[in-house]
């Protein structure tokens, strides 16, 4: 494991401060390079989007599957979350089915942690002596996969930018250290920071590309899906033979590519929720076959991590 | 006297843990004060965002040496009991003892021990991360690389007695004088003296340590910025108690809502403005209704004096009431009807079944009840029982699950139109989860009651069923406030019906009549006089309400307390001489037995008492009965005084014991008066 880098915090130029500096607002990509140069200045790994579907950043294997065990880690990355029950066929100007969230994991959690995330807004163009940022209790659990931890929302003038999550347990394993999580809901912050009312009016690249430009169509489409176009038997099966992959990879000790499969396992429970064919009953038992898997995943990656004699001595 | 000051410095503390917090660190830090010897001149604790804070007054410098004199043995005892004595006193010789002569015992030793007292900085030095480590809070987590657990991240100890800091560490965090303010306003840290330095210097650093003080400036302020727009703040506690706890320093100001918003209805406006977005509700005093306009208490002063603020929250909320509208309109789609077949899909309870299943059984049970509570379209009551848990269904209730009711009640109030019949259809939808609360509504329109009582009922009748009786730790399914409510819809319609009959099974009835007997004492009625009623046996709630409250008036008159002791005492004979002839007296009362003029009174009063007692029982003249009763306190009393019961002839002693069983017969038509206290 390489060596953490030590935090720098000189104040520098950004896309961000470049835009504001020239009366612009940040545009949407803006925002993500400015977060990007940001947390690798913290000495994060800046990562790319997992290639799996997820319901949330945090399920990317560098957020999850990372904060177990004893070794240091930081990464940040930008994740799109699908969810394909919250689509509303591009109709709803604050709901979408798919949207990104910007992760970032810090193991240990630095003792400043709060500092360096309100020094990444203030890079991002929320001033704080303009603006009201609060810490609203907001306690975080996936059960799907055996996960909790205590935070808060953030809120920016009564909307909440991020989320702040200090783990406590994966897989139902105590984190030790204890990793600092943040999330920001990039759409949310983008509005926010632009002004802007309509998730689709987002400025993208500050050279007249919006939001709704990229992601409309998508929107539309993927929630004709969702809602109608689903076949539901083919969902079912693909389900369980995700599941047996599952299973079978953690029999070989294969605890990464068993992750993606539990992962997988996840998603096509979302869009058999979304297409409105799990009755209550079911709806229960599927989600512990998720949980079981991730679980299961999570606990043998755990194994893995454990430190050898060698590191030991 | 010297002062400790205690400042525990953390991130942020969940408002709603703040206030018990403080109140916690109040009474772990007095007990482990008082154990270690120390009577504190007095404490107080504070709470706000970032710190808990104690102030501790009139500590000495160190605790009392405490004197203590140990008994040792006899002057001539064996050396190895005087070795030992010496040992346990602490002691190198024997002469550092005294010699004490006993007439009795005579000559022993007795040492005389000092155990110094402590130096003050040394006790809290333990008592303090002590408390620190075992403090109560609801949830508690770990950070960093460390093993400690706090609510989150502890940073910082200040603790300063006497103006010298108290030397500890708890998991390398070391106690320290040094605080530090607000997290925007602050200028970093500052170094503290005592507590009204601290309180001089936080105050400068934009920190309000006293949360009543900040709840005050916020309730002010609010009601400042109202009144200078001619409008009213709702007031709302709860969630002052709640901002409260979310800002240092607080800084109220108003921000404009799009009136078009106003169209939604006013419960999913407050709702959101309230939970989703910690707004007060302002009201527009000319128009009795919502204003558009919210008061946002803000955790920073800003420099443009709040605009920024306020255009912002004005965004977020036009975002969420747009997400209500977006609600609003999708639900309003479908019918109640149409989505009644859905709630099939919804569980209620694993063993009851899904809420289709309990919607069939109320539309059952509420067609029966009607007539019982007075509707005359029995269709309507079924049809409203149908409808009444439709609004599960909707997006509204999915998001806000408190305007379950409320939404039904709206969305067939848009289907269904305005005619009067549905007007009370939509009301029962609204109406039948009420009371939900000691203070809430009882519904009163009969649609409505039987709508409220068949829900309450059914969900009764099945969870006693499947054996899910509330507990004395537990009671999930909120199975008293469903008793209770049946109780009040009741009572206050005066609904008649042989409980038995609607909520039989498993020990439900008792448990709605012990719930009828808990509110009725919590009314005042003394547990005797429920007793002596209760005794009498009835499933009708509003006969025995009228029983108790009958019984309870004609005790405050003299006749009626005076009558108790005659009865009290009669029925201690008839159990005396019961008990010496080994069997039940019994018989009937010989006129011609009865020889003295007293004797002869109670009987014919008890003959005249019996006949109006039961024309008033079958009209349920409750008072008019107990009047009858409490009419025999003249012929009881003068029966005592002059008669003997015990007479030496067994017939008449026989006749007169008769007389006795046969008023105990007559009083027991409407108390058990033996259960009655005093007399």
């Amino acid at each position: 494991m390489t060596q953490i880098i030590a935090p720098q915090t000189a104040p520098r130029e950004t896309p961000c401060s470049r835009a504001l500096a020239a009366g612009k607002v940040p545009s949407f990509q803006d925002i993500i390079l400015t977060l990007s140069d940001y947390w690798a200045r913290q000495g994060c790994v800046i990562l790319q989007p997992y290639d799996t579907e997820v319901g949330a950043g945090t399920l990317h294997p560098a957020t999850t599957l990372r904060a177990l065990g004893p070794k240091p880690w930081r990464a940040a990355y930008v994740q799109p979350s699908r969810r394909p029950k919250d689509g509303r066929y591009g109709e709803n100007p604050n709901r979408l089915g798919h949207y990104y969230q910007y992760q970032v994991i810090l193991k240990p959690n630095p003792p400043n942690l709060q500092e360096l995330y309100l020094n990444s807004l203030y890079e991002i163009g929320i001033d704080p002596s303009l603006h009201d940022i609060r810490f609203v209790e907001d306690d975080w659990e996936n059960p799907t996969v055996g996960a909790w931890g205590l935070g808060w929302e953030i809120w920016c003038d009564g909307m909440e930018v991020s989320q702040f999550t200090y783990f406590q347990q994966v897989g139902g394993l105590d984190c030790k250290p204890v990793s600092g999580e943040l999330t920001y809901g990039l759409e949310r912050l983008a509005m926010y920071v632009q002004g802007v009312e309509n998730v689709y009016d987002l400025d993208f690249n500050g050279l007249g590309v919006s939001y709704g430009d990229v992601f409309l169509e998508n929107e539309r489409q993927q929630s004709t899906f969702n809602f109608e176009e689903s076949d539901p038997a083919m969902l079912k099966r693909w389900f369980e033979d995700a599941e047996r992959m599952c299973t079978h990879l953690r029999d070989k000790r294969l605890p990464l590519p068993a992750f993606d499969w539990a992962l997988k396992c996840s998603h096509l429970f979302n869009l058999l929720d979304a297409r409105g064919v799990v009755s209550p009953t079911e709806r229960q038992s599927f989600i512990a076959r998720v949980r079981d898997q991730a679980k299961g995943c999570a606990v043998l990656w755990a194994e893995t991590q454990a430190p050898t004699q060698e590191e030991v001595v | 006297m010297p002062q400790f000051l205690l400042e525990l410095f953390s991130e942020e503390i969940p408002a709603r843990m703040q206030k018990r917090a403080a109140e916690d660190l109040k009474k772990l830090l007095m007990d482990a004060l008082s154990k270690a010897g120390f009577l504190p001149g007095g404490m107080e604790t504070f709470s706000a965002p970032r710190r808990l804070v104690a102030v501790v007054e009139g500590l000495p410098e160190r605790t009392a040496d405490v004197r203590e004199e140990r008994k040792g043995p006899k002057v001539d005892a064996p050396a190895q009991a005087i070795e030992g004595f010496l040992r346990g006193a602490g002691l190198t010789d024997i002469a550092q003892a005294r010699v004490v002569s006993d007439p009795k015992k005579g000559d022993f030793y007795v040492a005389d021990l000092v155990k110094p007292g402590r130096a003050t900085p040394d006790a809290l030095a333990e008592i303090v991360p002590d408390i620190i480590r075992n403090f109560p809070w609801p949830k508690s987590m770990r950070w960093g690389e460390g093993t400690l657990r706090w609510v989150r991240p502890l940073h910082r100890i200040l603790a300063v007695f006497d103006g010298e800091i108290v030397p500890f560490d708890v998991d390398g965090i070391a106690a320290s004088n040094i605080s530090e303010g607000h997290r925007f306003h602050g200028t970093g840290t500052f170094e503290v003296k005592d507590f009204e330095d601290y309180e001089a210097k936080l105050s400068a650093a934009h920190v309000v340590l006293d949360r009543d003080q900040r709840k005050a400036q916020i309730k002010a302020d609010a009601q400042t910025l109202c009144q200078a727009r001619n409008l009213e703040l709702i007031d709302d506690e709860g969630l002052l108690e709640e901002v409260c706890g979310l800002v240092d320093e607080p800084h109220v100001i108003m921000g404009d809502m799009d009136p078009s918003f106003l169209d939604l209805p006013p419960e999913v406006i407050r709702l959101t403005l309230r939970v989703n977005q910690k707004y007060f509700v302002v009201r527009d005093p000319k128009t009795g209704g919502l204003a558009p306009h919210f008061i946002i208490v803000s955790n920073v002063k800003a420099t443009d004096g709040g605009k920024k603020i306020a255009l912002g929250n004005a965004r977020v909320l036009a975002a969420r009431l747009n997400d209500a509208r977006y609600f609003w309109d999708l639900d309003r789609k479908a019918s109640l009807e149409s989505r009644v077949p859905k709630l099939d899909t919804l569980v209620f309870h694993e063993k009851l079944g899904s809420v289709g299943d309990k919607v069939r059984r109320i539309v059952a049970l509420a067609g029966e009840i009607a007539r019982l509570v007075g509707v005359e379209d029995v269709a309507a009551a079924r049809h409203a029982a149908l409808l009444a848990k439709a609004d599960l269904t909707t997006e509204m209730v999915g998001e806000f699950p408190e305007l379950q009711g409320v939404m039904g009640r709206y969305y067939q109030l848009q289907r269904g139109g305005s005619a009067a019949s549905n007007q009370i259809i939509a009301d029962a939808i609204r109406d039948h989860y009420k009371p939900v609360g000691p203070s809430d509504h009882v519904p009163s329109e009969p649609v409505a009651m039987a709508v409220a009582l068949a829900d309450k009922l059914d969900t009764l009748t099945g969870f006693f069923a499947i054996g899910e009786k509330p507990t004395g730790s537990g009671d999930p399914y909120a199975l008293r406030r469903a008793a209770l409510g049946v109780i009040r819809i009741v009572r206050e319609g005066g609904v008649r019906f042989a409980l038995a009959e609607k909520a039989a099974g498993n020990g439900l009835l008792d448990f709605i009549l012990e719930r009828l007997r808990v509110s009725l004492r919590d009314e005042g009625f003394a547990p005797d006089v429920l007793e002596a009623a209760f005794a009498i046996p009835d499933d009708d709630i509003v006969r025995i309400v009228a029983r108790v409250t009958a019984l309870a008036k004609v005790l405050k008159t003299e006749d009626g307390a005076n009558l108790v002791a005659g009865l009290k005492r009669g029925a201690n004979i008839l159990r005396a001489e019961e008990k010496k002839d080994g069997a039940a007296a019994q018989g009937i009362v010989s006129d011609a037995l009865l020889a003295e003029p007293a004797e002869q009174g109670l009987n014919q009063a008890l003959v005249a008492a019996e006949s109006q007692m039961d024309q008033a029982l079958a009209t349920e003249a409750f008072d008019t009965a107990m009047a009858a009763l409490a009419g025999l306190r003249g012929p009881v009393d003068r029966f005592f005084d002059t008669v003997l019961v015990n007479d030496a002839d067994p017939a008449i002693r026989q006749n007169r014991l008769a007389l006795l069983v046969k008023l105990r017969a007559v009083s027991e038509r409407v108390a058990d008066f033996s259960k009655l206290a005093g007399a």
